[in-house]
């Protein structure tokens, strides 16, 4: 088992976002500060592994004619589950993230993963699977929440970071670092446009940054 | 009066202001992935449309009359979930039979569908608004037929830019996203629609 290869794969090569362009709904409409892409990223990735999980261990059970019904009814129960328990711990994350939690549960990236992998590996390597493509799927999250936030309200960490009474990492309710004046901001991008506007130039860069790599590989490759 | 002013105000914020693609960003992948060509967008489309104004009605009635009275709200999604996809193999198997030129047309989209969130988000939106059984499938059918216009003019954009060129790293996907950002850019204008 090799941990730090599939993490590479999960976070760069085969991330779920960038490359697989799975789980675009949640990618697009959630990332509009930190707070929301990054529990995005988490609730996804706890589901993710718990579901992978369940599906190898029932992997000889489920007859092949009925999985995809089986694994969306195994993802919908861990999705009710933490649906509850954001409802119960962190009231304001379950607010703003509202229809798309219950809508975890149609995410391509989860069924795609179980379809992909757990249905075809033991217990152990899904779980580590469903760990680093949920780790990509958060990162890529972050990332495109921070920029949008950034640019479009010249803002960091919305909802997480509280500095109004000193530096305190909260849960929600937080206004964030105002890094750039007020008003600076294209709000554009925080609007639904927006939001495919930067993933679009998102995925560009490093579909980009991807082929100069590989090109880079093919001449060191050729030189030797 | 006051009913068709209501209908009214939901068909407008379903297919226009409120767009489920463009504004909601649900169906984000049926809209890229089955958008290459005007045909299959048409096709795609109608069995959305069809879909959710189905599973809007049914659903209403599985909230109403069984999750409700027992007290289930919690299992809302996976009740959900599961009649939309029985629903739609159910579909299936029924166009199969009685409606052979149909299926043809339609067919191969049907099973896409039970992964596209627009047929749940509908669902669950309409729960959570408090529509009542005649605007649960208004919101339903409209809502469909936003995601239609939306994938079409979607497509018919697409075909078009297969012969320009553009940067190597933003063939396909990102140059569709962008495109996509675009439209959603126009349908923002409609957000200054009032209904009296």
């Amino acid at each position: 088992m090799n941990f730090g290869k599939q993490l590479k794969e999960g976070v760069i090569t085969n991330n779920p976002v960038l490359v697989q362009i799975l789980g675009m709904c949640p990618t697009l409409a959630v990332t509009t500060s930190l707070f929301n892409g990054l529990g995005m990223g988490i609730c996804a990735t706890l589901v993710l592994i718990c579901s992978n999980v369940v599906i190898s261990l029932l992997r000889n059970i489920i007859p092949n004619k009925v999985r995809i019904a089986a694994f969306i009814v195994i993802i919908a129960g861990f999705v009710t589950c933490i649906d509850l328990l954001l409802k119960a711990f962190v009231p304001d994350l379950s607010e703003s993230l509202g229809v798309f939690i219950p809508l975890i549960v149609v995410n391509c990236m989860i069924l795609g993963r179980a379809e992909a992998f757990a249905y075809k590996n033991g217990p152990v390597a899904s779980a580590v699977d469903g760990l680093t493509q949920g780790i990509g799927f958060t990162l890529a999250l972050t990332i495109l929440s921070a920029a949008r936030e950034f640019l479009g309200a010249g803002k960091f960490g919305g909802g997480l970071i509280d500095v109004s009474d000193g530096f305190r990492i909260v849960l929600g309710g937080a206004d964030g670092i105002q890094v750039l004046p007020e008003g600076v901001g294209a709000s554009l991008l925080t609007q639904p446009a927006g939001g495919f506007l930067s993933l679009g130039i998102f995925i560009a860069i490093v579909s980009f940054v991807m082929r100069k790599s590989a090109e880079k590989a093919a001449k060191k490759e050729a030189t030797k | 009066m006051e009913m068709l002013t209501s209908i009214f105000a939901i068909s407008l914020g379903a297919i226009l202001t409120n767009n489920f693609v463009l504004s909601q960003f649900l169906g984000i992948c049926p809209f890229m992935g089955v958008s290459k060509k005007i045909d299959t967008a048409v096709g795609m489309g109608a069995a959305v449309t069809f879909v959710m104004g189905l599973a809007s009605l049914v659903t209403y009635f599985i909230q109403h009359l069984i999750l409700e009275n027992l007290g289930l709200e919690y299992m809302q999604t996976v009740a959900f979930i599961l009649v939309i996809a029985s629903l739609v193999q159910f579909i299936e198997m029924f166009l199969q039979k009685a409606m052979p030129a149909l299926y043809t047309s339609l067919g191969v989209f049907l099973p896409l569908i039970t992964t596209n969130c627009a047929v749940l988000g509908v669902s669950i939106n309409s729960v959570s608004y408090g529509y009542n059984l005649l605007e649960t499938v208004v919101y339903g059918v409209t809502g469909g037929l936003g995601f239609m216009l939306a994938i079409v003019l979607f497509a018919s954009i697409r075909e078009r830019l297969e012969f320009s060129e553009c940067p190597k790293c933003f063939e396909g996907v990102p140059l569709a996203m962008v495109t996509a950002g675009l439209m959603a850019l126009a349908f923002m204008g409609f957000s200054g629609l009032q209904v009296w």
